[in-house]
């Protein structure tokens, strides 16, 4: 397409956008200069948040990704002036700072463990980075193939990714080492932020089948634990359809696995 | 890239349902997978999916001088190839020891079961024999390579059409395909691989093990059987220690897959045949179905159609009428005429007026400009009319100008044409500007 012109940024919303699309904002000056617009928007206020899969660059938001653009209105705090970003769906990770993902350890190097985490390089986690821990008392996790659950500190693409297992005040808040039961698997990285959007309606139909625990990390990797074997099988199956199943297909399976 | 690495509760979890006898996807202890057959345009070309496994087998002949010790036969070339895409483990160029095993199997199953005659490769003895080559390439790995490889082989040579051979004395002529229909292989039997997982020191047994359950098995057993009941082929790897019944056990159980999966076979040949012979469509594009991920499902969006007659009829009681036409031959020099002003080609306008509506007017339903664009048009190819009194040029391509050659003149007419297609757009400009604001009224 022409690199000059682009689209305003507010007609492409729920639209499909393709990688070297520009997406004028409205604040930015129309390329034909000549031209004055009457009435136009007010000018938003505050810092505009450019999301996954867009870049900023001179005439307004460059597309990196292809998917659909989305929008969030200005509300309060820090993305006053409303965030756009793009949904795109893909299977391979790349880490990225403050997302919370599932690592398999790998190695205990000197004083930190490296955990696989789907991305190109392995992540490393120092043993004084859980809870609670000191020199003395050391985390408990002893044998490699071991899982935890824990966010990016460190994530460009010039550095190895470090982790952590407690947030900015010291808590683990459920981050750490998870237990030695359950079943881990991988889906698409478009399911996983679908699943944790409040209130998602596969994870609430899921509940009402049988109690189950469930680790969400945003590296396409899923951690079930339910009381049988049987019942684990169950929700890892049907985590895995949702992929390609359609809302009523999939209240019927579950209408059909609840009469059983 | 490094494989991903097997992480302890996911082992557990395995060795756990295995033993309470449940596997993965649901199947049973010896369930088979789907088996997927499409073949491709060509003769020879076949792609079989065994669950997710998917291997693209391809079969083609030379001629070729027969080796010394064998004059009389042809010659048959296997090779597998795991491709990189199959899974992050596999690195290209790089001779694994899986790569290694899983040559030799498919070496072992289709040559030493014998069941291309290599005889009827023969076209001058001693001189001149087909070479018949089948590679394999693995797309995608869920497990059990050997057993999708195997039934890949064996449907792809099956396939396979070689072109006609006839011998006069020293003579030997190859028809092309269309010249004489193209001749199948002769083969005897299909020798077909069942892969067994142990798991436990033998005590659990799963058939068509996925790739997970292949990462936590403690050995594996090959058998290579046709329909007929004889073994071509049979290894066990792993090491672990099977007991004779299980062997014998595990023979049974490929009995009835190998009858079953040949049926198959022969179905898809039959399909794949008939459709050729009709003249339908054959081909992976028509066979492989495409998926649809709904994660982002859009639902569709309707348009407004309520007044879009009302504001067509508008646009058009106040848009000017079109220009007449000129039936008037001009005449430019002896030889040369002109018959009506053709219109310069818009196309560069239209995306001009397209960007600036874009811009601008996103509240007007779109029929209303598209109307307004082609009114447009119309308006600026009168308004160029009435202002040229210059001899007209035809252009029908965006990029050359085509001009009428008038030898005394040609030197002055570019430059003044120039100037005048600068003029034309700065006024044309401006009065689509004027015209875009009436018709907004």
């Amino acid at each position: 397409m022409a690199a000059g012109r682009g689209v305003a940024a507010e007609a492409c919303v729920g639209q499909v956008v393709l990688p070297g699309d520009v997406l004028l904002l409205p604040t930015q000056p129309d390329e034909d200069g000549e031209r004055l617009r009457l009435g136009a928007s007010a000018a938003p206020r505050g810092r505009l948040l450019c999301g996954p899969g867009l870049r900023r660059c001179a005439a307004g938001l460059l597309v990196t990704k292809c998917g659909l653009l989305r929008h969030r209105q200005a509300g309060g705090g820090a993305a006053a002036g409303g965030a756009y970003w793009v949904d795109s769906q893909q299977k391979r990770y790349v880490p990225v700072k403050g997302d919370h993902v599932i690592g398999i350890v790998t190695a205990k190097a000197g004083d930190v463990f490296k955990l696989d985490v789907g991305g190109s390089e392995q992540a490393s986690l120092s043993y004084l980075a859980f809870e609670g821990a000191t020199k003395r008392n050391r985390p408990n996790v002893q044998v490699v193939g071991d899982i935890i659950y824990g966010q990016f500190l460190v994530a460009n693409k010039d550095m190895e990714p470090e982790m952590v297992c407690i947030d900015s005040s010291g808590r683990s808040s459920g981050m750490g080492l998870i237990g030695q039961d359950g079943f881990l698997f991988k889906v698409s990285l478009g399911l996983i932020r679908k699943l944790l959007a409040p209130k998602c309606e596969i994870i609430q139909e899921l509940s009402q089948l049988y109690p189950f625990e469930l680790v969400l990390g945003m590296n396409g990797r899923i951690w079930v634990k339910a009381k049988t074997v049987q019942q684990t099988l169950i929700i890892v199956n049907i985590l895995e359809a949702c992929e390609y199943m359609t809302a009523e297909q999939r209240k019927q399976a579950l209408a059909k696995l609840s009469g059983n | 890239m490094k494989a991903t690495p097997l992480s302890n509760c996911e082992r557990r979890f395995l060795l756990r349902a295995v033993e309470e006898r449940k596997r993965l996807d649901g199947r049973q202890c010896y369930d088979y997978r789907n088996v997927r057959i499409s073949f491709g345009a060509d003769y020879g070309c076949c792609i079989v999916e065994l669950g997710k496994t998917r291997v693209l087998a391809q079969v083609s002949c030379e001629l070729v001088p027969p080796k010394p010790n064998r004059p009389t036969e042809g010659i048959l070339f296997f090779n597998l190839e795991l491709s990189p895409m199959a899974a992050p483990g596999f690195e290209p160029g790089r001779q694994s020891e899986l790569l290694v095993k899983l040559n030799r199997l498919i070496e072992r199953c289709l040559r030493n079961s014998k069941c291309i005659d290599t005889e009827s490769l023969c076209v001058v003895a001693g001189e001149k024999v087909w070479q018949i080559r089948l590679d394999l390439h693995l797309l995608n790995h869920d497990g059990n390579i050997i057993d999708a490889a195997s039934i890949a082989g064996i449907v792809a040579l099956c396939h396979f059409r070689r072109p006609d051979v006839s011998v006069q004395g020293e003579e030997v002529t190859v028809y092309t395909p269309e010249e004489r229909d193209p001749v199948p292989l002769s083969i005897h039997h299909m020798p077909i691989c069942v892969s067994f997982a142990f798991f436990q020191q033998g005590t659990y047994l799963l058939v068509d093990p996925s790739e997970r359950e292949e990462r936590v098995m403690d050995g594996l057993l090959v058998i290579a059987m046709n329909k007929h009941h004889e073994i071509c082929t049979i290894q066990s790897s792993g090491g672990i220690m099977l007991v004779k019944d299980q062997v014998l056990r595990c023979s049974k159980i490929t009995a009835v897959k190998v009858a079953e999966i040949t049926e198959l076979i022969q179905k898809a040949l039959e399909n794949d045949q008939k459709v050729r012979k009709e003249g339908g469509k054959f081909g992976f594009a028509e066979s492989i179905p495409n998926q649809k991920i709904t994660t982002f499902k859009m639902e569709s969006a309707a348009v407004d159609t309520n007044n879009v007659e009302e504001q067509a009829e508008e646009i058009i009681t106040k848009a000017d009428p079109p220009s007449e036409v000129f039936a008037k031959p001009i005449l430019h020099t002896p030889g040369t005429a002109q018959i009506g002003e053709g219109i310069e080609n818009s196309w560069g306008d239209l995306e001009e007026s397209e960007r600036e509506e874009a811009a601008e007017e996103e509240g007007e339903s779109e029929a209303a400009a598209f109307e307004c664009q082609k009114m447009e048009t119309e308006d600026t190819s009168t308004m160029r009319e009435t202002k040229k009194d210059e001899p007209i040029v035809l252009s029908d391509s965006e990029e050359e100008e085509v001009v009428i050659l008038e030898p005394q003149e040609l030197p002055k007419k570019t430059r003044t044409q120039t100037n005048l297609k600068q003029e034309n757009t700065s006024k044309k400009a401006f009065n689509k500007r004027r015209r875009k604001k009436r018709a907004a009224h």
